[in-house]
């Protein structure tokens, strides 16, 4: 008997694995249609956070060489605004359930790689700006419902994430550096 | 004086193994529940990049695997040692992924279809190039729920 359990508990040793798989969740946009005509509305220049990572694998933030260090911070203060100042983004009052009628930010996060960017280094960019989005709403989390975000059910998660909603987006590729 | 040579009729007594089969089968049934199948060889070397926010993949069953890195140093000789991608278990280029998308999303059942997830283990020194093209195939199969799979750390320390 404990032979024959032996032998099963070996055999599953050997053909299975331990390992659990965590990584970042992205949705890619859709391919645009070409039969429909393009949403001719821009967004405003104010709104957009331009993120770019060169061929050498250096930071530009709105055209500024920056620090990886730096990037949380920049594009914490970037969807917050907190002084409306009138070269970062607008906000436009939205109505929000559990919020009410609110303000909230119209931030867009572009983000830009080169052919040549190592992939290390473009994931971890798209990890500094995702911790910046996941701490504002997990802050307001615990303001607004004294749990953390991780915490709240589907609906109070879908209202924090009308509040913060900061689409990252990728550009489409250019050809650049070959 | 005391005496120290034992004078018999003591035997030790083997300890029972009755209960043996009970716990290997526990042990078994622990690693049967917590283990999953090994699904694919993989083929390249990936040494996934570091993140902070990673989520942990809840459905297996209802990802895809897509490995980029570079082969391993059996298969250099065939093939060199520029990134490749596999699928499944062979070597492929950037054309088949949407073949590849078409016959693991046959594999699921209709109502899984649309919550299909494309899990992309990619090397961390692979270059964008490549990665962006398998981007663009993907959304071309409209696979667009995508992972880039990571391994969680508490904190990146950025050089330089």
């Amino acid at each position: 008997m404990a032979d024959i359990a032996f032998l099963l508990l070996i055999f599953f040793l050997a053909v299975t694995t331990l390992d659990t798989d965590t990584g970042l969740m992205r949705q890619l946009p859709a391919i645009p249609d070409p039969n429909v005509p393009q949403d001719v509305n821009k967004i405003n220049d104010r709104n957009i956070l331009e993120v770019k990572v060169n061929k050498d694998n250096m930071l530009l933030v709105e055209g500024q060489l920056t620090d990886f260090n730096r990037l949380r911070e920049i594009a914490h203060n970037f969807i917050l605004n907190p002084n409306d100042s009138p070269n970062m983004p607008e906000k436009r009052v939205i109505n929000i359930p559990y919020f009410g009628n609110v303000a909230v930010t119209k931030a867009v996060i572009s983000l830009q790689n080169d052919i040549g960017t190592k992939y290390g280094v473009y994931i971890a960019v798209q990890n500094e700006l995702i911790a910046a989005r996941a701490k504002l709403r997990d802050d307001l989390s615990r303001q607004e419902f004294g749990m953390p975000y991780e915490k709240l059910d589907e609906d109070r998660r879908g209202a924090v994430d009308d509040f913060f909603e900061v689409p990252i987006s990728e550009a489409e590729p250019k050809r650049i550096g070959e | 004086m005391a005496r120290f040579v034992k004078t018999g009729g003591k035997t030790v007594k083997a300890i029972s193994t009755a209960s043996l089969p009970d716990i290997v089968f526990i042990v078994l049934f622990f690693f049967m529940a917590i283990t999953t199948m090994r699904e694919t060889d993989v083929m390249v070397t990936v040494r996934l990049p570091e993140t902070t926010e990673g989520k942990v993949l809840e459905k297996k069953s209802l990802a895809s695997f897509i490995f980029i890195g570079e082969p391993l140093d059996n298969f250099r000789a065939l093939y060199g040692a520029e990134p490749k991608i596999q699928l499944n278990d062979t070597y492929k280029e950037i054309a088949d992924i949407q073949d590849f998308i078409a016959q693991e999303r046959e594999q699921l059942n209709e109502a899984d279809k649309t919550k299909m997830l494309v899990v992309l283990k990619i090397d961390k020194d692979a270059r964008m190039g490549i990665v962006t093209d398998v981007k663009q195939a993907l959304r071309r199969a409209s696979a667009l729920k995508i992972m880039y799979a990571s391994t969680n750390v508490d904190r990146i320390v950025y050089g330089k």
